[in-house]
């Protein structure tokens, strides 16, 4: 019984990861359809932020001294300016082009960032000690679950509330769904274009800050490449869920977490490293039926 | 000469094999300066560039002709680089490091020709067998897609201990690659693109590319046109891959990752993915760019002083390169046109004038 609660657990905690990365490049698809592949390295730079540059493997706290409120505070305003100034420098200029180029471009933003990160931080991964104490098993109702995944998904819950309730209320979150269904309408209602995109920047921004801080605090480690594969899995979120649609990302993330999940658990050992080859696959297979995904936005289909 | 005249079969001739020509007859002179007088240091950089011709064509074939990007191309060029590497490698530890291979491979070794061909094959065969998943799926979800494939193949093979050694390295294939073997197969793959997106095949998928709903409007399918792309493409990956396994003498799957794929995709970019010719400028502008950079990063001598640029630096200067290309000449340097016969640029017939100006939009 508890073993079924805990890969629950396990499930919940990935799928709500992804479902926030996956709501990230979600909200920029929507407002300027960029399927943004450097969401992975504001990850990235936002975990490396924490340290001080150098090529050793145990480096010294940089923002990571700093007390908590002020840790997180550093992290998001890092990353948050990030995502703005590459949307200013790369996207901005090529905003009217096909989703091909921009797909293109955020490629080639992906490559530059990543091998910053490599030229100012060496590419040897580091350890880091941020967050040691949440690791420890909290029992709830007879059942141990480590405390860093409880803070993942009262974080990421915390997370999606607000951004539901963002999108919902508020004049600004109207306006980004108004976007992200028709883009030039919205325009001609007097939807600022420049505000809502940098707005969705932000929000990915912050978005991106957080999940790299949990994953610092699950892994106690940082890579160049920390950021790649919970972009991919989103990613596939995203397609899975209907590109364009905001709760078809977030379903999408929770698929893909689950599936992974299960398969970790229900794998016969020697099928397991193909775990995600056959994520993967089982993506393949959902778009095979449902090739526009699973919640058919209209902004997927270009207009005639 | 009046516009409007109809051609000779000279003229037709010239007009359809020209600008292929002129693509070749470049790399041709630069082998056999390469080859007269350069060292060995530059013969390698010269095959390396041939190879990358190969390698870009072949992902140009799919997303030029069809306007979807593809991020797994270099799955076939994996999928190819182990077939051969199978079928050629190291008789003597074959059995040892790569024990679930099946006999025929694990207690035979092939000679480099047959394997080279069956190898090629197997990767048009993949490129089909998944392509016919693949291609259902329209623009960015197949882009997405293919991407899943290159991660798939990439688990798969980096897991398989038994038949691909894992991610550790298969050594000891036989180093056949020559300067003048690279150029036979960058020609080649040049002339496969060229008689393939001349044909009819390559017209139907440029009517896709161009305006889908058009081109379904006209009877088009946009599924088979693409497969067939695809499946073309595979088959010249597949290629690239046999000539990267047998002339670096060693393969691992992870040589087959995002990185080559995006070095590739920069070539494709800023040389212009909407042409042929864009294909190949790229790759020769931006291996110049590469070689010109490694040169720099490993120190040069100034008076006595010795400058040296931090590693890393050439992979910023071409992302930011793809950039610059991207957002000022987004049609890349040859700006999707073919290089043509000057003389006959004003005979234009009909049909492809349109191509011509879908190329500039």
């Amino acid at each position: 019984m508890s073993n079924i609660v805990q890969i629950l657990v396990d499930a919940i905690s990935l799928g709500s990861l992804y479902a926030l990365v996956a709501l990230a490049i979600g909200l920029v698809f929507g407002v300027m359809k960029l399927i943004n592949f450097a969401q992975g390295d504001y990850i990235t730079i936002g975990a490396f932020a924490l340290v001080v540059p150098s090529a050793g493997v145990a480096p010294a706290l940089f923002i990571g001294a700093w007390p908590v409120v002020f840790m997180v505070a550093g992290v998001l305003t890092v990353v948050t300016i990030l995502a703005l100034l590459t949307e200013r420098i790369a996207f901005r200029p090529l905003r009217n082009s096909n989703p091909a180029t921009l797909l293109i471009s955020s490629f080639a933003v992906s490559y530059f960032l990543q091998h910053l990160v490599i030229l100012v931080h060496s590419g040897r991964p580091k350890s880091v000690g941020i967050g040691n104490s949440l690791s420890a098993a909290v029992e709830i109702m007879g059942i141990r679950v480590p405390g860093n995944q409880i803070l993942t998904m009262v974080v990421t819950a915390v997370m999606l509330v607000s951004l539901v309730v963002f999108l919902k209320k508020t004049s600004m979150g109207i306006q980004m769904r108004a976007a992200a269904e028709n883009f030039q309408m919205a325009r001609l209602m007097g939807v600022k274009a420049n505000r809502v995109i940098a707005v969705a920047f932000v929000i990915s921004g912050l978005m991106a800050g957080t999940v790299s801080m949990l994953l610092v605090v699950q892994t106690g480690t940082l890579d160049v490449r920390m950021g790649l594969m919970p972009v991919i899995f989103a990613f596939f979120a995203t397609v899975i869920g209907g590109m364009g649609s905001l709760p078809g990302a977030a379903l999408g993330g929770f698929i893909v977490g689950f599936i992974s999940v299960m398969l970790q658990a229900f794998l016969p050992p020697e099928l397991r490293p193909f775990r995600d080859a056959l994520v993967f696959l089982l993506v393949i297979l959902i778009l095979l039926v449902r090739p526009q995904g699973l919640i058919v936005n209209s902004a997927a289909k270009e207009r005639v | 000469m009046m516009p409007g005249r109809s051609m000779t079969p000279a003229e037709r001739l010239t007009k359809y094999w020209f600008p292929i020509v002129a693509l070749i007859l470049p790399l041709l002179a630069v082998v056999i300066v390469a080859e007269i007088f350069g060292s060995v240091g530059l013969q390698r950089t010269v095959t390396e560039a041939l190879i990358r011709i190969v390698v870009v064509v072949g992902i140009y074939i799919f997303v030029g002709n069809s306007g979807i990007i593809s991020f797994g191309s270099v799955t076939f060029m994996a999928v190819a680089a182990y077939a051969t590497g199978w079928q050629t490698c190291c008789a003597m530890l074959k059995p040892i490091t790569m024990p679930g291979l099946p006999e025929f491979l694990r207690d035979t070794t092939y000679s480099v020709f047959p394997a080279a061909l069956t190898s090629v094959a197997l990767a048009a065969l993949v490129a089909f067998v998944t392509g016919l998943v693949l291609m259902r799926m329209g623009g960015l979800a197949a882009s997405i897609s293919t991407l899943a494939l290159l991660f798939i193949i990439n688990a798969l093979y980096s897991n398989w201990q038994s038949v691909t050694m894992g991610t550790a390295s298969m050594v000891g294939l036989p180093r056949y690659v020559t300067a003048w073997i690279a150029l036979g197969a960058a020609i080649l793959a040049i002339l496969v693109a060229w008689v393939y997106q001349k044909s009819s095949f390559g017209l139907v998928i440029r009517a896709t590319r161009a305006d889908e709903v058009a081109a379904q409007a006209c009877g088009v399918s946009l599924y088979w046109p693409r497969l067939l792309a695809f499946t073309i493409s595979g088959g010249v990956m597949g290629l690239g891959g046999v000539l990267t396994a047998h002339f670096l003498g060693t393969i691992s799957i992870n040589f087959f990752f995002l990185k080559l794929t995006f070095i590739a995709l920069a070539m494709l970019v800023v040389g212009g993915m909407g042409s042929l010719a864009g294909a190949v400028t790229g790759v020769v502008v931006v291996s110049i760019i590469i070689d010109v950079f490694r040169r720099m990063e490993a120190g040069m001598s100034i008076g006595e002083t010795t400058l040296a640029l931090p590693a890393g630096t050439q992979e910023l200067v071409l992302a930011a390169l793809m950039l610059v290309i991207l957002i000022f000449r987004k049609d890349g340097i040859m700006g999707g046109k073919e290089l043509e016969w000057p003389r006959l640029r004003a005979i234009k017939p009909r049909l492809e004038s349109s191509f011509a100006k879908e190329g500039q939009k």
